[in-house]
């Protein structure tokens, strides 16, 4: 029975003497709560294609997870680099599991402690912060992902109330969901909206027959002449930049999440190779094993590095999107490129559920879609670099 | 209700472990280093008693200057302030001797409850907290699994081998605990923020009125005088799978008392 240790990789840097002991502190938490809660169940979650939310939000909450990196509301008011480091850790057990986490503080929460009113607040996220409450982020739709400025949501006056309908899809937790931060076209540009799951009109179906981040509950969200009084919308939310504003929140987390990903992959196929032994010993001692393991914990490394920098950029309030672009486009693809190699070292035992790097693989490319594809970070970098908008 | 919880910070019992080949201490310089086990499951004892019925929590700890790494963690799942007995005449200190130190800063902080883990995943002593409560001249309800607080009188139910026994006393008092009596909880990420500004108080030998000869080499009750490492494990029976394979696995299962 080989000992996993889990931060052999990273160990090649010493990147743990970047951090404080804080940060350190948080994550040994986190890596508890996910060793103790995520790691013994996530691969029956998975091939079921379900998984606990509320349950795992109650756990989550009592260390302080959800809404860590906000302040007031019973958040935790974490630093940038200790909320990363709490991605990590989460996306080393499923990728699923931090969306669950990224979605209630980076994107529902975040939204209504950035844009809410005073009401909005205190309503919902004391609630959202101990995990009693769920809550999700509607912004894209059915046939608007990367281009939401296009979107058919509307809102509209009547009287002093606001009537919405529309659609919106790939809405991560909207099943299960208490509320729903809504984003909607109205005569003054796009605005937010705090909808509560329960108010007549809305509809939230789950998508099924997915073939990736199975671990996470994803829907679709149905508008259909939903009443909200006047003060249902965020007051401070003001045109597109609001919503892409949460978005920048949680692909920093991202940025990191996918980090713990590839981790988990590396240690996973290091173990193996370790122990099985091809042509009278172990495949570790390959020189081409070695050199796939040296270019993956390469890329983790520098992955690793990048993400620190953006996280310190964070905590000393610099940090500006299309830096977060820079580590979203290359963590996510290095990450994915880490996966599939570490499942070429587990042969066909790699396809197998017994081990976490197929699911991690396959997680990966939704991670490498969502909260901003791959393409349109190389567009918002292109556009820095040039200074000429190829899309828009 | 003023609790001292007593953490002792000891070797990761799932990492390599080894004693100083100079004067066989146990060797804590190299090692990873974390709070004792079983001391966990006492402070989350005296947070639970702290919360249903108010109070204050303080963490004792004897040990070196790098023991404070234990007493923020100690802190971050939630015990109010720490007092922290660093003092290099301790090094080589016995039992008796640490029992001392430690009765010593009890009295100081006039608790009226004193919880501690049952035993150390290094010393494996166990008797360290009967020394502690004979010198402090207070009951020792020791081996708890489960702890009852009304008012000053306390009920334990101590750990047997075959069940438990019911042990009652008043306060002050000292508890011991096993691993079976809660599940502690994880430090909270506000804990954490707020352990490093928690108070934490460090004393020496001399704030206790305690000469440097009591404890260390000089005092000591016992010493190591030498040490090997243990064996390594030799190849164990192995039973043919013949007509009479069976019966030999029983009488072997039986002989070790396994059946």
């Amino acid at each position: 029975m080989l000992v996993v240790t889990t931060t052999r990789p990273l160990d090649l840097l010493d990147v743990d003497a970047l951090h404080s002991e804080e940060e350190l502190a948080i994550r040994a938490v986190v890596r508890r709560v996910v060793d103790d809660h995520v790691r013994p169940n996530v691969a029956d979650w998975y091939e079921r294609g379900q998984v606990p939310v509320r349950d795992l939000a109650k756990e989550f909450a009592s260390v302080g997870l959800l809404g860590m990196h906000l302040t007031g509301y019973g958040c935790a008011g974490a630093g940038a680099v200790a909320y990363g480091l709490a991605c990590l850790e989460l996306e080393a057990g499923d990728s699923g599991v931090r969306s669950l986490v990224s979605v209630q503080g980076s994107l529902a929460m975040f939204a209504i402690w950035k844009y809410g009113s005073d009401d909005h607040k205190d309503r919902w996220l004391p609630g959202m912060a101990a995990g009693d409450l769920i809550g999700c982020f509607g912004l894209t739709e059915p046939d608007h992902g990367s281009d939401p400025g296009s979107m058919k949501t509307r809102a509209r006056r009547d009287g002093d109330d606001w009537v919405l309908d529309g659609t919106k899809m790939w809405i991560t937790n909207a099943p299960l969901a208490d509320v729903a931060v809504i984003w909607a076209r109205t005569e003054a540009g796009v605005n937010g909206f705090v909808v509560p799951m329960g108010t007549p009109g809305v509809t939230a179906r789950e998508v099924k027959h997915k073939l990736s981040l199975r671990a996470s509950c994803t829907g679709e969200i149905v508008l259909d002449g939903v009443r909200l009084p006047a003060d249902a919308l965020l007051p401070d939310a003001k045109g597109l930049k609001a919503p892409l504003s949460c978005l920048t929140e949680a692909r920093y987390g991202i940025v990191w999440g996918a980090l713990g990903a590839a981790r988990d992959s590396l240690h996973t196929a290091l173990d193996y190779a370790g122990a099985r032994e091809q042509f009278g010993r172990p495949i570790a001692g390959f020189q081409l094993t070695q050199a796939k393991f040296a270019d993956a914990a390469v890329e983790l490394q520098k992955g690793y590095l990048l993400a620190l920098h953006l996280g310190r950029r964070a905590d000393a309030g610099v940090l500006k999107p299309e830096q977060v672009s820079v580590g979203k486009l290359n963590n996510v693809r290095e990450a994915l490129a880490i996966a599939r190699q570490c499942r070429t070292i587990l042969g066909a035992n790699g396809i197998s559920a017994e081990y976490p790097v197929m699911r991690h693989a396959a997680n990966l490319e939704t991670v490498l879609t969502y909260e901003g594809t791959s393409e349109i970070h190389q567009l918002v970098i292109g556009q820095k670099l040039t200074g000429l908008a190829a899309f828009g | 209700m003023k609790i001292v919880v007593l953490v002792k910070q000891v070797p990761d019992s799932g990492a390599d472990r080894n004693l100083r080949s100079d004067d066989n201490t146990v060797d804590r310089a190299s090692a990873s280093n974390v709070i004792n086990e079983m001391d966990e499951y006492a402070i989350e004892e005296a947070l639970r008693l702290q919360e249903a019925h108010g109070g204050e929590v303080v963490i004792l700890t004897v040990g070196p200057d790098r023991a404070t790494e234990s007493i923020r963690k100690a802190l971050s799942m939630g015990p109010d302030s720490a007092v922290h007995v660093v003092d290099d005449a301790l090094h080589g200190s016995c039992a008796v001797a640490t029992s001392k130190v430690l009765a010593a800063a009890i009295a100081q902080q006039g608790a009226d409850l004193v919880i501690c883990g049952a035993e150390s995943t290094d010393g494996r002593v166990q008797v360290l907290p009967h020394m502690i409560a004979e010198r402090l001249g207070i009951a020792a309800l020791t081996g708890a699994r489960k702890l009852t607080v009304d008012g000053t009188s306390l009920t334990i139910e101590r750990q047997t081998d075959e069940g438990y026994e019911v042990v009652t006393a008043s306060t002050p008092a000292l508890v011991s605990v096993w691993d079976t009596i809660n599940d502690p909880r994880y430090p909270s990420f506000k804990g954490i923020m707020a352990a490093k500004k928690k108070p934490l108080q460090t004393l020496s030998l001399g704030d206790l009125g305690i000469a440097a000869g009591e404890v260390g080499f000089d005092g000591a009750t016992s010493t190591v005088v030498e040490h090997s490492k243990r064996p390594p494990r030799q190849a164990g029976n192995k039973i043919d799978a013949g007509d009479d394979g069976g019966s030999k696995l029983v009488e072997y299962l039986a002989s070790e008392k396994f059946v």
